[in-house]
């Protein structure tokens, strides 16, 4: 066990925990963070995407201790009022089902949109790849993201 | 209480909930108002001697504060569909209740208060619209005649409209503030209770944002593993890789060394058959984290008596059950002579379908929370779709009585029917107790894949004769998998007459000689339904089987249906199944199956395709129409091949008849889901078993579509109906596959006989 100073929605938190431990785990379990999904445990459906500076990465698969000084965002952090533009896009679009993937779904989709701001079909089509909805809500997380893009 | 097919709607459970027993001297019985006896309860819990908030609750389902604050139960479990809002939607709508600020709670699992909760079989709207209607219906005479009483006026002259009753001369009143006038009022006769006129609903018929929207997309929306408790520990479980294997011994030092691991509890598991709401033979793990727990399991040395499943191999059970079906099997639905149809025919089309086992592989993995409490007390907290049969499940596990096992249900990250077993509800029990704290159970998506209720793998073999004059005269129909009822019991060999009656016994078509056989087979692995459940693979043989049958007829394939449903009737299904078809739990003469709406749906679909329409080059589109869950969907898939050889899906449309549609939003939504669900299990999705065991691990075995496979359009036709409202969360599925497959031949030229096939 080891002692980490990460700094998640821009506070920080000292943390003890095994290095091995995925961010995922930190977050949900240490820091009773539970925005960022559990789905796979291998990088392989996006339900727990964060952000680490601007990049979203899968943080079941990142280990608290290659976090370092680098800034994670959850769902909880990425707008203060829970009104980003892909937020409000969700739900203009009523694009959650179950609802389970979404969060993922959106700081996928955000950083897309920190990249490229005008993203097309294929570009969004390739960046939200990753991310798995079994409920198929694939069509109106397209629409919503070229809602939000219009806004930003 | 082991509902033997919960996705059809349960006699016995719905007529328990028939009786609703209070449990209050105030809770007064409002009995004759209610639809098949379904029971309303008048519950008031005035203001107390200190001035508190007066609560008027004109029944289990509506509450109404002296401060204008009206709160719906949602009885039902949310996974998905909407249903969390559609059902409240129809309350508030009779109610005269403003929307915008309606609160919705979650009942906890209690069959007494709320009758039948169990959330599957698309029944739930179809169950529910006409009681939730007059529960609104009731609290708003009830608020009219204090509102009217108050001005001296006549009730006629009121009406309900944003939580207010409004005189016709302008005067309104919150409905708060008539909260202390209903105490002493006596319950309206229910004859005098009069529904509104479907054209004056604000809410029912129209598209209304689901009430989570927001909590889902700022993470505050409340899932299985996402309730904490102070103290709680978790768990995770290594269950018997092969179904029905036992622990023979296990050493948990090295567990038991890893930081924050804390004790190992073994959980004595149900055998052979493994049952379906039973936890699995497994080695616990309890930590202060998941990450501990994880590494704890791995940790774990075991040694395992595997049993007798550890030689299974699923392709060769399929290629025997493929064998079976060219012989003679127990016959389940029949017309006229099939045989002389044979000997007279001038063709006889015979084609053989395969479909593997699905997992159901929601988003959220199985988890659960369970406070023991030492004093022979139990809460739960629990993404499942039946809590009522979890409860049951959690007191029989731990030989508690019920009303010591109190049940709340969060909400689930998908269901499918995956979440209606309350085996990981059980574990979650039992370790609770065993750890003496709250306990979580995690499941990981290896634990998901490898431990589910598996859609059973099936074998059919269907021949088709044709007359020398072109006539379409034989059906033979033979069908083979795994039951689910084997799950229960070892001497289930056949699917039973409720999975035949999904898509294969109530085969419409208009053919004078019809045979329907099954044959044996063994359960292996536990098999439980998954989204339409047999409809699935019955819906894939039949509408590609129909596809051919009209291409040999030189028949274009949608005239074809429309011509072989016959004249606009209702079919009975009885006197060809010796008395055993099932629809759906319904009477038949309640919710008739009507050729002259499915025909409706099929030339809509046509119309809104241009199906007669010339394609571009590189462009093919398919068609098939299937009735499942009481609803009638015709689908058209357009696929494409890029210039790269890759095929997609450009455009999909389907035509819907699902009764009066509620909220058209998440009737589209279920549609749009639909598709893509069903893309998978056509083309990506398959589990197999070696030696017992589940080959596929993690997504990346067990694929499901992502955004770029995924169908592009997706075009959504509701009919305009009054008729009975019936569920649309299942019916999506089974059309899509074959329409999908027969596209696919006209593409390529080549019949699709075996799922998934490669797109």
């Amino acid at each position: 066990m080891e002692k980490f100073t990460i700094s998640v929605n821009g506070k920080n938190h000292e943390v003890t925990a095994d290095p091995d431990m995925p961010l995922l785990w930190v977050l949900r379990d240490l820091l009773s963070m539970k925005g960022t999904k559990f789905g796979c445990g291998q990088a392989l459906c996006g339900a727990c995407t964060v952000h680490l500076d601007d990049e979203a990465i899968r943080s079941c698969s990142t280990p608290i201790s290659t976090v370092g000084s680098r800034k994670v965002t959850t769902i909880e952090g990425l707008d203060k009022e829970g009104h980003h533009p892909l937020q409000d896009a969700w739900v203009e679009h009523v694009v959650p089902q179950c609802g389970y993937c979404q969060t993922g779904q959106i700081m996928t989709a955000a950083a897309l949109l920190k990249k490229s701001p005008n993203p097309s079909d294929a570009e969004i089509e390739e960046s939200m790849a990753g991310n798995l909805c079994r409920c198929g809500t694939y069509n109106r997380i397209k629409e919503a993201i070229l809602t939000a893009s219009k806004t930003l | 209480m082991m509902p033997n097919f919960p996705f059809l709607k349960n006699k016995k459970a719905e007529d328990k909930s028939e009786v609703f027993v209070p449990s209050r001297r105030d809770f007064l019985k409002l009995s004759s108002l209610a639809t098949g006896g379904f029971l309303l309860g008048v519950n008031f819990q005035c203001a107390g001697p200190k001035g508190e908030t007066i609560t008027f609750a004109p029944n289990v389902f509506v509450s109404i504060t002296s401060d204008n604050e009206v709160t719906i139960v949602a009885h039902r479990s949310e996974m998905g569909t909407g249903i969390r809002t559609s059902l409240p939607q129809i309350v508030a709508d009779e109610l005269g209740a403003d929307w915008s600020k309606v609160k919705i709670v979650q009942a906890e699992g209690d069959e007494e208060k709320y009758g039948n909760q169990n959330t599957d079989g698309s029944f739930s709207v179809r169950m529910f619209y006409e009681p939730m209607r007059k529960t609104g219906a009731t609290a708003r005479h009830m608020l009219i005649a204090a509102a009217a009483k108050k001005w001296e006026v006549s009730p006629t002259e009121c009406h309900t409209e944003n939580s207010q009753v409004i005189h016709s001369s302008g005067k309104k009143i919150d409905f708060g503030d008539l909260v202390a006038e209903l105490k002493d009022m006596p319950l309206p006769d229910p004859a005098s209770i009069t529904l509104k006129e479907f054209s004056s609903y604000k809410l029912i018929g129209k598209d209304v944002t689901i009430y989570d929207a927001r909590d889902i997309t700022t993470g505050k929306a409340v899932f299985g593993a996402d309730v904490d408790l102070p103290g709680m520990q978790v768990a995770v479980v290594r269950r018997s890789p092969v179904i029905g294997a036992k622990v023979i011994s296990f050493n948990d030092a090295k567990a038991l060394a890893v930081p924050g691991v804390n004790r190992v509890v073994k959980i004595d598991g149900a055998g052979i058959p493994p049952g379906l709401d039973k936890a699995l033979e497994g080695v616990a793990v309890i930590a202060d984290n998941t990450w501990a727990a994880m590494k704890g399991r791995e940790a774990l040395e075991i040694e395992w008596d595997l049993g007798p499943n550890q030689t299974y191999n699923s392709a060769k059970q399929l290629e025997e059950m493929l064998q079976s079906t060219a012989k003679d099997g127990k016959v389940r639905r029949e017309r006229g002579n099939f045989l002389t149809a044979q000997r007279a025919a001038g063709k006889v089309l015979e084609r053989t379908y395969l479909a593997p086992f699905y997992a159901h592989a929601t988003i959220e993995p199985p988890a659960a929370i369970a406070h023991y409490q030492g004093d022979g007390i139990c809460e739960i907290w629990a993404p499942t779709q039946h809590p009522q049969w979890a409860r049951q499940a959690v007191a029989t596990a731990l030989e508690l009585d019920l009303d010591k096992v109190k049940m709340n249900v969060t909400l689930l990250g998908g269901g499918f029917g995956r979440k209606s077993k309350p085996d990981f509800v059980v574990e979650a029990a039992l370790l609770s107790k065993a750890a003496k704290s709250p306990v979580r159970v995690q499941w990981t998506r290896e634990d998901d894949l490898h431990f589910d209720f598996f859609h059973s793998h099936s074998a059919q073999r269907i021949k088709a004769t044709i007359d020398k004059d072109g006539n379409f005269t034989g059906w033979n129909h033979h069908t083979v998998f795994p039951a689910i009822g084997a799950t229960g019991s070892t001497t289930e060999l056949h699917p039973s007459d409720g999975e035949l009656a999904l898509g294969c016994t109530d085969f419409p078509y208009d053919v004078p000689n019809i045979k329907i056989e099954t044959h044996e087979s063994t359960a292996h692995t536990r098999i439980g339904w998954l989204r339409s459940v047999s409809n699935i693979h019955h819906a894939f043989a039949i509408g590609c089987m129909m596809d051919e049958i009209a291409e040999a007829r030189g028949i274009d394939p949608v005239k074809h249906a429309l011509q072989m449903l016959g004249e606009d009737r209702n079919l009975e299904f009885k006197p060809e199944t010796d008395g055993k078809y099932e629809n759906y739990g319904e009477p038949i003469e309640t919710f008739p199956w009507n050729t002259g709406r499915m025909k409706k749906v099929i030339e809509r679909v046509a119309k809104e395709a241009n199906w007669d329409q010339k394609l571009a080059e590189g462009k093919a589109v398919g068609f098939a129409a299937h009735k499942s869950f009481l609803t009638y969907v015709a689908c058209i898939v357009v696929v494409e091949k890029g210039s790269s050889g890759k095929i997609s899906i450009p455009e999909v449309f389907y035509a819907v008849d699902c009764g009066i549609g509620v909220n058209t939003d998440r009737i589209r939504s279920q549609f749009e889901g639909g598709s893509q669900f069903a893309t998978s299990l056509a083309t990506t999705s398959a589990i197999t078993f070696e030696n017992g065991i589940p080959q596929q691990n993690n997504f990346d075995g067990y694929q499901i579509i992502r955004m770029p496979q995924s169908p592009k359009k997706i075009h959504v036709h509701i009919l305009e109906s009054m008729e009975k409202p019936t569920g649309v969360g299942e019916p999506p599925v089974p059309p899509y596959i074959p329409a999908l497959c027969n596209a696919m031949y006209k593409l390529t030229g080549e019949r699709i006989y075996q799922l998934p096939f490669k797109a």
